[in-house]
C-alpha cells in the first residue's frame, strides 16, 4: 500500500519537471514532436529504474555515516557522504555508457531511432537529482527506491510526451513573434505545472 | 585579440545568454529562485564552478582521450561542485543556505551550461580565455537568476534580501512563490528579451 502512494505521489504530486524542474534542459530541446519525445521519454525511466537501486546500495552500504560497519568494528565512525556527488554521477555515466555500447551492439534499430538521446541521459538532472532525493529522503527499503525511481521516470516521461503534443498543436497558432519557440513553451509548461498542482495533497 | 577578448566576455551575458538564447541550465535554476539570498549564493557557486572547471578542463584538453572525455569530464566538474557544497557547510552564515539549496547544489555537476562550456569552449582554447569564458557564462547565468528571484521575492513576500520593502498593507501573492509561476516568468523575460533583440527571434 505504501509503495502504490509512494508510486502516485512520485509521478503526479513530485514530479520531477512541474515541482523541481529537473531535465528541463532536455525537456525543452526535446520535446518538438511526440516520436522523439517518446524515445527519451522511455530512455529516461529505463536509465531512472537501473541506476537509483546501485545509488541506493552505494549510499547504504558506502556513503552513509556509519555505512562501512560491515568492514570491520574500526571503520564503524567512518563518514563518506561527501564523495556522494562524484560516486553518483561516475555510477549514471558508466552505466550509460554501457548501455550505449550493449544497445549499439544488440539492438541496432533501437539504437538508430534513440541516437544521441542516450548520451545526453548521462547529463540529465533528472537522473541525477532522483538520486540526490533518494539520499535525501531516506528511504527504508530496497523496493522503496525502486518504485520511486520508477514513478519519476513515469512522471518525466508524461510530462514530455504531453508538452511534445501540445507543442504539434501549437506550431499552428498565431503567437507573438517574440514568443515563438523557447518562450511559449516556458510559460506552456508553467500552465501545465498549475494543473498538476491540482494532484497536491492526495493521499492513498 | 582585445576584440576577441571583449567578445568572449560580453557575448555570454547578452546576445549568448545561456539561460534565455541557449536554454540551458534551467534544471537547477528555477527552483532556488524563491528567494534572492538563495539566488545569489547559487549564481556565485556556478560562477566558480563553470570558470574553475573550464581551466581545468583547457589545461587538461591534451591529455583526455577523446572516447571518454565525458566522464573525465564529469570528474573535473564534480570535484569542483564538492569543493564549492564543503565551502559554504562550513561558512557559518552559509550553512543554513546550503541547506535551503538542498538537492540543487549537487546539480551544478548536471548544468548544461557547465558541460556545455568545457565541450563547446573549453576543449578547443586556451586555459585563460576558458576561465574567462566560463566566468562569463556564470555571470550571464547568475543575471538571469537574480532577476527571477528579484520578482518572485518582491511580489511573493514583499520583502528583498528579507528586508521588508513593500507597505504592510501589501498581501503577498503565494502563486509567485510556487514553481510554475517562475516558469511563466522566465517566459516573459524571454519574450522581453526577443522583443528588444530582434535577430533572436525564432521563425
Amino acid at each position: 500500500m505504501e509503495y502504490i502512494s509512494l508510486f502516485v505521489k512520485s509521478i503526479f504530486v513530485d514530479n520531477m519537471i512541474f515541482a523541481y524542474f529537473l531535465g528541463m534542459c532536455s525537456y525543452l530541446a526535446v520535446s518538438k514532436n511526440v516520436k522523439t519525445a517518446n524515445g527519451l521519454g522511455l530512455a529516461v525511466i529505463f536509465v531512472l529504474a537501473c541506476t537509483l537501486p546501485i545509488n541506493y546500495a552505494l549510499q547504504t552500504y558506502v556513503l552513509q555515516p556509519g555505512a562501512l560497519k560491515w568492514l570491520g568494528a574500526e571503520f564503524a565512525d567512518v563518514d563518506l557522504s561527501f564523495l556522494s556527488f562524484i560516486l553518483f554521477i561516475a555510477v549514471i555515466a558508466a552505466f550509460v555508457q554501457l548501455v550505449e555500447m550493449i544497445v549499439e551492439k544488440f539492438l541496432p534499430a533501437l539504437y538508430a531511432s534513440l541516437g544521441i538521446f542516450l548520451p545526453l541521459i548521462a547529463v540529465n538532472c533528472a537522473i541525477l537529482g532522483a538520486s540526490l532525493f533518494m539520499q535525501q529522503k531516506e528511504f527504508a527499503s530496497f523496493g522503496e527506491a525502486e518504485v520511486y525511481a520508477l514513478g519519476s521516470g513515469i512522471g518525466w516521461y508524461l510530462a514530455i510526451v504531453a508538452l511534445a503534443a501540445i507543442r504539434e498543436k501549437m506550431s499552428y497558432s498565431n503567437i507573438p513573434a517574440p514568443l515563438k519557440g523557447t518562450g511559449i513553451a516556458f510559460i506552456t509548461v508553467g500552465m501545465m505545472g498549475m494543473a498538476f498542482m491540482a494532484f497536491m495533497g492526495i493521499q492513498l | 585579440m582585445a576584440q576577441k577578448l571583449k567578445d568572449t566576455i560580453l557575448n555570454p551575458i547578452l546576445k549568448g545568454n545561456p539561460i534565455t538564447v541557449l536554454i540551458l541550465g534551467i534544471c537547477s535554476s528555477l527552483a532556488v529562485t524563491v528567494q534572492l539570498k538563495g539566488a545569489l549564493v547559487m549564481a556565485l557557486s556556478v560562477i566558480a564552478v563553470t570558470g574553475l572547471s573550464s581551466l581545468v578542463c583547457s589545461l587538461l584538453r591534451n591529455t583526455i582521450p577523446n572516447r571518454v572525455r565525458i566522464i573525465v569530464q564529469l570528474v573535473v566538474v564534480a570535484m569542483m561542485v564538492i569543493l564549492v557544497d564543503q565551502l559554504l557547510k562550513a561558512g557559518e552564515g552559509t550553512y543554513a543556505i546550503d541547506k535551503q539549496l538542498s538537492v540543487y547544489i549537487g546539480l551544478i555537476i548536471t548544468n548544461c551550461i557547465v558541460m556545455g562550456r568545457i565541450e563547446a569552449f573549453a576543449l578547443g582554447n586556451k586555459p585563460i580565455p576558458s576561465l574567462l569564458d566560463g566566468l562569463a557564462n556564470g555571470v550571464g547565468y547568475g543575471l538571469i537568476l537574480v532577476i527571477v528571484a528579484f520578482f518572485r521575492e518582491l511580489l511573493g513576500s514583499g520583502t528583498l534580501l528579507g528586508f521588508p520593502v513593500l507597505p504592510a498593507s501589501y498581501i503577498p501573492n503565494n502563486l509567485v512563490i510556487l514553481p510554475p509561476f517562475a516558469l511563466i516568468l522566465l517566459g516573459c523575460i524571454i519574450w522581453a528579451h526577443r522583443a528588444f533583440d530582434k535577430e533572436l527571434q525564432e521563425k
